[in-house]
């Protein structure tokens, strides 16, 4: 393939400071001529061990540590993590708090993917994409604001529930964001779907066979893009997604385009969840479970009764035990298959955390992606590829 | 003599002037046209709605420190700024911007600009090569290709009004132009000449060489201060350059009615220059081997088809 007695390899450094990287991701690119012959991803730039700090948190005290993990859906990852350690406790979830869990974590969705279509056209050239799409995430991040306080790391999502009921006017900005948001995909997609020169660019471009992606268990778009049609949502249901009428957007092609045409449609698809979801859910009701292994004891109880005051006590200052046992919970976060893994030995805190994160599988495709393209693609495959250097260091 | 040396020199001063000045503001529109197609305002902060902007980003670039690299070829490095900027600057002396101002109005001017445009990419090859660096390396490798790719699109395109007007002379050409504006029965070769400006002066959606997402900067990756400046300037005086003749090519230069002649030709040359903005705002970057597959496959051979019908035409009506 390569004849290095005629052409010379040389090894070009990209990142960790390097525009379209997405973060501190470090790629160490042999190029002959233009041509790819190797890339290695270097990663371990953002370590920050949460793995082994969740060991010495509480379970409640964990919820923050996930946030930062993929900090443009964080929701989702919440989501994740409390599903994971509500099923050791197998708790009763209160209707309210299951739809505000889909809202959000479709939120959660719209935002993320309105990232990877800026940024993605960004590196590709397309720079009034970024400007537009970033526009409408504004609108999100502000009733994440409105909602939950935080535009990102809003760790909203508790074991047992959610942590408080949405102010009124959180659901009257959502309605109205659902009503328009349609139409802003098609703006996208005006700009871009049908143009020769983002066709050009990106037919063809990173192919993933369906074999390709069993071997390396890429998730998400990157699997859908590829003519598999998985979707935890509806393969291995949680929360309530039953409930709701969406569609799953398959591609056959396997190339960036295709995975890009999944996205586009799932974003449409998770408007569907949030529209069906603002009309399904019950006006009112509790949004926090009152199971007394996890939850906290109501006020009214803490103020007459001992025994509450004290579990209370207990709670806050040293947690609620889990018993032993291990547990693993994947959702279809933004990126793909996010999974926790938790081990308990009974004690306040998770033995050991595992988590299984969508982008640091994903990566592992890139070089099979960009082997034999140009330098010039590389970037179009690393944002195809959707990475979240938060979520791959962990 | 001396009078006509002075009266010369009066003139080149004041047309770099306002070259300088017209590049200057040209940062300026970019960032406000660009900023409110992407529903933004652009700069707002310095002086009255931001004018004042290409001001303090001069000021700036003039009192940053000047580095040079430690590996770097040094002759090469210092010279390759200048001969980014002065070709653009230097193309100015034969455009015809009213029937009376032009600074040297020679027989082949059509040559000299396409020249000097050339001589241009010299700079980007150079201070590729010249920095020692990859990236700066890829950034000129990719702009020889590119060269190699439009320059005989963009000379063939030209020929068009050229034979049409039986001059080299600009303002013979412009001229000729009195009645019927080349862009008309020319349009092919508009349409051809227009995709290769924008390739001759490295802009989007040609604007490979400098790259920002893959190449960093490209070719002037190494720079600071006023060589990296330089480049700004040569880059935008040679925007300038390819407009104007974009104006005096197809559109009629300084012809038109009711207003006077200079107006005519900045409007002209400002719509296509506008043109290059919305150009930036609205596609995604080539890839160079597709920048190459667009001029060998497609521009050079209808290019070739054009000349050779309006060659045809032009015998043909001449006898």
């Amino acid at each position: 393939m390569i004849n290095n007695n005629i052409s010379e390899v040389i090894t070009v450094n990209m990142g960790p400071q390097h525009p379209s990287t997405h973060g501190v991701l470090r790629l160490v690119v042999d190029i002959d001529g233009e041509t790819i012959v190797n890339v290695e991803p270097d990663v371990g730039f953002l370590h920050r061990g949460t793995e082994k700090l969740a060991e010495n948190r509480t379970y409640h005290q964990v919820i923050p540590l996930t946030d930062r993990l993929d900090y443009l859906s964080p929701l989702s990852n919440n989501l994740a993590y409390c599903l994971a350690v509500e099923k050791f406790f197998d708790v009763k979830i209160p209707e309210r708090a299951e739809y505000l869990r889909v809202i959000l974590a479709e939120m959660a969705r719209v935002a993320s993917h309105l990232v990877w279509v800026a940024t993605h056209a960004l590196d590709i050239g397309a720079m009034t994409v970024f400007l537009y799409a970033f526009r409408e995430r504004e609108e999100i991040l502000d009733m994440f604001e409105v909602g939950t306080g935080q535009r990102m790391t809003s760790s909203w999502i508790r074991i047992g529930g959610i942590r408080a009921d949405m102010p009124e006017d959180f659901f009257v900005r959502l309605k109205s964001f659902t009503d328009k948001f349609d139409s802003c995909v098609d703006l996208y997609e005006n700009l871009l779907t049908n143009n020769r020169i983002w066709k050009m660019r990106t037919i063809g471009i990173g192919h993933l066979s369906d074999e390709d992606v069993q071997a390396y268990g890429t998730s998400g778009p990157l699997m859908r893009g590829s003519g598999i049609d998985f979707d935890l949502r509806r393969d291995e249901p949680y929360g309530i997604y039953d409930r709701f009428k969406w569609e799953i957007p398959v591609e056959e092609a396997g190339d960036t385009y295709a995975r890009y045409k999944v996205r586009m449609k799932e974003m449409r698809e998770a408007n569907k969840i949030l529209q069906q979801a603002l009309e399904q859910i019950p006006a009112t009701g509790e949004v926090m479970t009152d199971d007394p292994r996890v939850a906290l004891p109501a006020h009214e109880d803490v103020y007459e009764r001992m025994e509450a005051l004290i579990r209370r006590f207990y709670i806050v200052s040293k947690g609620f035990k889990a018993p032993k046992g291990e547990t693993y919970q994947g959702i279809e976060a933004p990126k793909g298959e996010l999974g926790f893994y938790l081990v308990s030995e009974g004690e306040e805190r998770p033995y050991r955390m595992k988590i299984r994160a969508p982008s640091y599988v994903n990566l592992g495709a890139l070089n099979k992606m960009a082997q034999g393209h140009m330098l010039a693609d590389l970037v179009a495959i690393v944002g195809t590829n959707d990475v979240v250097l938060g979520e791959i260091d962990r | 003599m001396v009078l006509a040396i002075v009266f010369t020199l009066i003139k080149i001063l004041i047309i770099v002037v306002c070259v300088l000045t017209g590049v200057a503001y040209m940062t300026y529109a970019e960032r406000k046209v660009i900023g409110h197609m992407q529903v933004r305002l652009g700069p707002v902060h310095t002086g009255p709605m931001g004018l004042l902007q290409p001001l303090a980003d001069g000021l700036k670039l003039m009192s940053k420190e000047d580095m040079t690299p430690d590996m770097v070829d040094k002759p090469v490095f210092y010279v390759a700024p200048f001969l980014g900027m002065v070709p653009g600057i230097a193309a100015f002396a034969v455009i015809p911007f009213a029937p009376n101002i032009v600074v040297a109005d020679i027989n082949v001017g059509v040559l000299y600009v396409l020249a000097l445009s050339s001589v241009g990419v010299y700079g980007i090859i150079m201070s590729g090569w010249a920095s020692n660096s990859k990236y700066a390396t890829l950034g000129s490798l990719r702009s020889s290709a590119q060269i190699i790719s439009y320059e005989t699109a963009m000379g063939l395109s030209i020929l068009g009004p050229v034979l049409l007007a039986g001059s080299l002379n600009l303002k013979e050409i412009t001229e000729a132009q009195r009645g019927l504006w080349f862009f008309i029965p020319q349009f092919v070769a508009f349409v051809i000449y227009s995709i290769s400006a924008v390739a001759e002066t490295n802009r989007a959606p040609f604007d490979l060489p400098e790259a920002e997402t893959e190449l960093v900067a490209g070719f002037h990756v190494e720079y600071s201060g006023m060589r990296f400046a330089m480049f700004f300037l040569g880059e935008y005086a040679n925007m300038y350059v390819v407009s104007s003749m974009c104006a005096i090519l197809f559109l009629g230069g300084y012809t038109g009615p009711l207003l006077p002649p200079l107006v005519w030709f900045l409007i002209k040359m400002l719509a296509f220059m506008f043109f290059f903005l919305w150009l930036r705002a609205t596609l995604p970057r080539l890839r160079f081997d597709q920048l190459m597959n667009l001029g060998w496959k497609v521009l050079i051979p209808i290019a070739l088809a054009n000349l050779l019908i309006t060659s045809i035409v032009v015998y043909a009506i001449r006898n």
